[in-house]
């Protein structure tokens, strides 16, 4: 009961320091500096239509990076916390699952490539249209979890998902690298003529090094979604 | 508008933490934080936002000599897309420690874990 109250207190003065916030809050009419700067070069400078995948490949690039390693150090641990060690494994014959039907079958078989089709179209078209990289492999994933909900017990190949992962970062990385000595730093996107504006192979580097982070995203999503379901798998096993 | 995004932003950090705070199953102390969570990413887009401006985009309807006058803040919505992503790792690893207890107690009460309490 003390404890409920000192949660409800707590609360309550949460609200009256949002409530200030809230009535304080005047709204900008104008672009701050920052956000004048993006507006006025990013189309000249780096040929993007799309200023916030600008700002997340390019000017924030190393962020970007940094967010991906924690998508990565994130996968790896889940990888690391839920692998048991082999002498755990029962060899019992894993227990038939119940047919998941014929509409979510088929459906999957429709859907799944399309769903791919419609990540690579997000993660390629993030410089011109709302989407990218993040939300491609976000997609992408999801076309992992679809597979993953017509059959719980399906095998997904974990040396070709940490291949396309690894190799994706590498070339993101490279590419960063490769900014430095041939344009004007790291994560340049003008390793590439910035080209036409509003076209598909415009903004430099841009197009490309949003696509490895989809893979890359995706890829880790993906493992991440395997590894927690085949934990459950090893449960039934060992049952 | 933006003050309805702000205000459920708000109303969504309170009950999030209201969630973590009082309840005792774990998986329902995860949910309440991804709840917090939406409800902060709700908060710094509505901040970007302002009146009468659109999508920071830059196409035949918002030509680059408009741009300044006709976009809302890019920023805000460059490090939500950042937090979201971040969001989705830090719920994932949350769920994994929540099985790894389940597995080793048995239970997904903490208030049954009492090895750091004193």
């Amino acid at each position: 009961m003390i404890r409920k109250f000192f949660v409800l207190v707590l609360l309550l003065g949460l609200m009256v320091i949002f409530a200030n916030l809230l009535f304080g809050y005047v709204m900008d009419k104008e672009l701050n500096a920052s956000a004048h700067y993006y507006a006025e070069h990013t189309a000249n400078d780096l040929g993007a239509a799309n200023i916030v995948t600008a700002i997340i490949v390019t000017y924030r690039g190393l962020d970007t990076l940094g967010e991906v390693t924690v998508l990565f150090l994130t996968a790896s641990i889940i990888g690391l916390v839920l692998a048991r060690s082999k002498k755990q494994k029962v060899a019992v014959l894993p227990r038939k699952s119940p047919s998941p039907g014929e509409l979510l079958v088929t459906g999957s078989y429709l859907l799944v490539p399309l769903i791919l089709l419609l990540g690579a179209y997000v993660f390629i078209n993030g410089h011109l249209t709302p989407g990218g990289g993040f939300q491609g492999g976000a997609i992408i994933a999801s076309a992992s979890l679809l597979l993953l909900l017509t059959d719980p017990l399906r095998h997904f190949s974990h040396r070709l998902i940490s291949r396309v992962e690894s190799i994706s970062g590498l070339f993101f990385v490279g590419l960063g690298v490769l900014g430095i000595f041939l344009a004007g730093g790291f994560l340049d996107n003008r390793l590439l003529p910035v080209g036409t504006f509003g076209s598909i192979f415009s903004a430099g580097i841009i197009p490309i090094v949003y696509s490895f982070i989809g893979l890359k995203v995706g890829a880790e999503f993906t493992s991440m979604l395997i590894n927690l379901a085949e934990t459950e798998k090893k449960e039934e096993q060992s049952k | 508008m933006s003050w309805i995004a702000m205000t459920t932003g708000f109303i969504l950090i309170l009950i999030g933490l209201y969630g973590a705070l009082t309840n005792r199953n774990i998986l329902r102390i995860i949910v309440s934080f991804t709840i917090a969570n939406t409800g902060v990413n709700l908060i710094i887009v509505a901040v970007g936002y302002m009146a009468a401006r659109t999508a920071p985009i830059l196409d035949e309807a918002v030509p680059i000599a408009e741009a300044v006058d006709r976009i809302i803040d890019p920023l805000p919505q460059a490090l939500v897309l950042t937090a979201i992503v971040i969001g989705v790792g830090v719920t994932a690893l949350m769920l994994t420690y929540a099985f790894k207890l389940y597995e080793v107690k048995g239970t997904l009460d903490i208030s049954k874990c009492k090895e750091l309490k004193w």
